[in-house]
């Protein structure tokens, strides 16, 4: 992984500095409140229900084992014991003091790490694939593109008061996207092109919230070398156009959608002729720099599909059933890329305690070469895991509560912290969560159902990305009440044109409610679907009508009413 | 908007405080056309040969001010203003790179309006060189913001090139 420079250090320890100097200003009264807010944002610092939560950014998803304990250590010594892996590659304490950040930041940036541009109106950490570099399909390894992106947007001068927060993905895979790319502000499909150069399709305008949209294609066959420059172009587009009027309104994909995809990316093009091949231009000496920290580690020279392996899933069942759902293929011969679950009954999805931080950290020094990556579904992966040694990595997950089989299945929820902790929240998403868990715990009924995504927000602000679920629940406010608002179909595709938004299928439920309706819809589901058929496939397959009128058998008004 | 203030002026790169004898001009009936007048833009442009007649007079930009419209002006103006009526409105960022970059524009380039002590190194960085602090703040106590960063991530203004085109990348 990327290795701080003498240069990185000190950039990140004057900004502690600065951040230090900025709360004591405040302290002292000669910052006010407003002054200070959209510094601490974007130190990842939110005033939440509780207590100031703080973000921590985890770029691209990859973490080292002595950041795990580090994170460990600051979840103890400055929270309440446990992070929350959010799904956007960060990790969230809950309970700071906003006058112990700077100290938290210290401890943060002594094993190169921070919370820059966590939050606030400027250009957020930047996302990725979690199975970057070892994923058999992928068509080059993201992660020196995102590194130099991130170095590129850190502390732009020109862009950090956005008219609205901007994210950025990239991915780099074109059967699979596993960064949700289509649905952030900008993303960057890597590819090979015929003459194996790397260039980017670039996906503009996407993004949640109350107006889900998937992004288009605003460019296509871009070389990596004009990553910064077109994002420049494209950043003071948005910086000199996008409304400021309306925060609901002043994410970049009103700007696509008011000026046309094609008069943006003209827009967009006529900036970009003005930077092309100038001096922000990257070059092949500092992707080369950036590249060297992401070397293959030091591999074996192992057997694909040990005769151990095989006899160990002939055998054991449970080691088996494990096996076929968190582990996946690799491209090199005899290691294997394994998916620990963080999902489980009693546990808030994405939730991991000081002791299960440490866990990690040993798990990834004895079987994945002391790195592990986060990913968006709030799970955590071991990437280069030999596979003979999968049944004691197995064995030694079990007791840890992170060998749960249930990766891409209904109880690997997506779900934001909710009304138990975010000042924004309508309504409580964990404790859904946990009914979900408690009603759907049998392993095999769900290995039955197969591969269904459910995710839980608890706003429209979609923390919990529930326009993407097969299955999203959203908590909505009525009248002072806790409702949940159900959609259905929602994907995360390849790319945009196999990307959808779920649609509300009708009026909101009570939380006592939500567990039976899931039932009803899965039992739809099952009456409907053809012998391997997936959820999103029979949903895309029968439409909408069976699981409404299974969901509401008699309320057709209350459903017109929500229409 | 405030006349005779104190403000922090780069001289030779290094930040320092000046007596400022401009006066900020919000619409034509302040304007007698006499020297010393910052003008709104669209005044400007509604009295072109009065503005070029006037002697030393400057030109201030709304954030929604396309600069590209001030471009006729230079050869006639000392000063340019970029306003920002709240700090987080960061519109002016752009213009003002738009203003030292496709535009050209050598002259003194200043940051009005709600212009505060934590946004001065990115103000600098896109090409700012006067800086007049909102009315109630100090501008000595502001200058340590110039120190906050020894280097950058990225070029724009100031410094043009990007680190790995300067040298500054310790391997």
């Amino acid at each position: 992984m990327y290795r701080y420079t003498d240069f990185d250090q000190r950039m990140v320890n004057e900004r502690v500095a600065q951040f230090r100097d900025q709360v004591a200003r405040w302290k002292s009264g000669a910052l006010s409140d407003d002054e200070l807010r959209p510094l601490r944002l974007q130190n990842g610092l939110y005033v939440q229900r509780h207590a100031p939560m703080l973000r921590v950014a985890i770029p691209y998803g990859l973490l080292a084992s002595q950041q795990l304990r580090a994170l460990a250590r600051i979840a103890r010594t400055w929270d309440r014991g446990y992070g929350h892996f959010s799904t956007r590659q960060n990790i969230q304490f809950n309970w700071m003091k906003i006058e112990e950040v700077p100290d938290v930041l210290d401890a943060l940036a002594a094993v190169q790490m921070h919370a820059i541009q966590t939050s606030g109106n400027c250009v957020r950490n930047i996302t990725s694939d979690p199975f970057a570099g070892v994923a058999p399909d992928e068509a080059v390894d993201p992660r020196p593109y995102c590194e130099l992106m991130r170095q590129w947007s850190t502390f732009h001068p020109e862009f950090s008061f956005l008219p609205r927060k901007f994210k950025v993905a990239f991915s780099a895979c074109a059967t699979e996207d596993r960064a949700a790319t289509a649905m952030h502000d900008l993303g960057f499909y890597l590819r090979r092109d015929a003459s194996g150069a790397v260039v980017a399709d670039v996906v503009a305008g996407g993004g949640m919230g109350r107006t889900p949209v998937v992004g288009s294609i605003v460019r296509t066959g871009l070389a990596w070398r004009h990553l910064p420059t077109y994002t420049e172009a494209l950043l003071r587009v948005y910086n000199r156009y996008g409304r400021r009027d309306n925060m609901y309104k002043a994410r970049i994909k009103i700007l696509v959608r008011a000026l046309g995809v094609s008069a943006f990316a003209a827009e967009v093009d006529e900036e970009f002729a003005f930077l092309e091949n100038g001096p922000g231009t990257a070059t092949d000496a500092e992707l080369a720099r950036i590249g060297a920290d992401f070397a293959p580690p030091p591999y074996r020279i192992l057997e694909a599909e040990p005769a151990v392996l095989k006899e160990q899933i002939a055998t054991d069942p449970g080691f088996a059933r494990w096996y076929g759902r968190t582990v996946r293929k690799h491209r090199v011969a005899g290691y294997a890329a394994v998916t620990l679950s963080l999902k489980r009954s009693g546990i808030a999805p994405g939730d991991a305690s000081a002791a299960t931080l440490d866990a990690l950290a040993q798990l990834a020094e004895r079987f994945s070469f002391g790195e592990l990556r986060v990913t968006h579904e709030q799970n955590v992966v071991l990437a280069d895991v030999a596979e003979h040694e999968l049944y004691d990595l197995w064995t030694a997950a079990r007791p840890l509560g992170l060998a749960t089989p249930n990766l891409g299945l209904l109880t690997d929820m997506i779900c934001c912290p909710g009304g138990d902790f975010c000042a924004l929240a309508n309504a409580k998403s964990i404790p859904i969560a946990q009914a979900i868990q408690d009603r759907f715990d049998d392993l095999d009924y769900l290995h039955d159902l197969g591969e269904i995504s459910l995710n839980i927000s608890g706003c429209i602000n979609s923390c919990g990305h529930h326009h993407v679920g097969n299955i999203g629940i959203l908590g909505v406010d009525k009248q002072g009440a806790e409702f949940y608002q159900v959609t259905l179909g929602g994907v995360i595709g390849p790319d945009p044109a196999r990307t959808a938004i779920g649609g509300v299928i009708g009026r909101a439920f009570a939380a006592a409610e939500v567990p039976a309706v899931v039932a009803t819809i899965l039992d739809i589901y099952v009456a409907l679907r053809d012998p391997g058929e997936r959820f999103i496939d029979t949903l895309s397959r029968v439409g909408l009508a069976p699981f409404k009128s299974a969901v509401y058998p008699i309320d057709q008004p209350a459903e017109l009413e929500n229409a | 908007m405030h006349d005779g203030a104190r403000l922090i002026r780069l001289m030779d790169g290094v930040p320092r405080i000046v007596q400022d004898d401009w006066r900020m001009i919000d619409s034509a009936a302040d304007w007698d056309g006499s020297p010393g007048a910052v003008l709104p833009l669209e005044l400007a442009l509604a009295q072109t040969e009065r503005v070029r007649a006037a002697g030393r007079t400057g030109i201030w930009l709304a954030p929604a001010d396309d600069p590209a419209r001030a471009a006729g002006f230079f050869g006639s103006i000392a000063l340019i203003g970029v306003h920002f009526p709240k700090f987080t409105d960061g519109r002016g960022y752009s213009t003002a790179v738009l203003l030292r970059t496709r535009h050209g524009w050598r002259g003194e380039l200043r940051a009005l309006g709600e212009v505060l002590q934590d946004q001065l190194y990115a103000l600098r960085r896109v090409g700012f060189d006067s800086f007049a602090l909102r009315a109630d703040r100090d501008p000595v106590a502001a200058l340590q913001a110039f120190a906050t960063f020894s280097d950058v991530y990225q070029g724009s203004v100031e410094p043009p090139l990007p680190p790995f085109r300067r040298g500054s990348v310790a391997a």
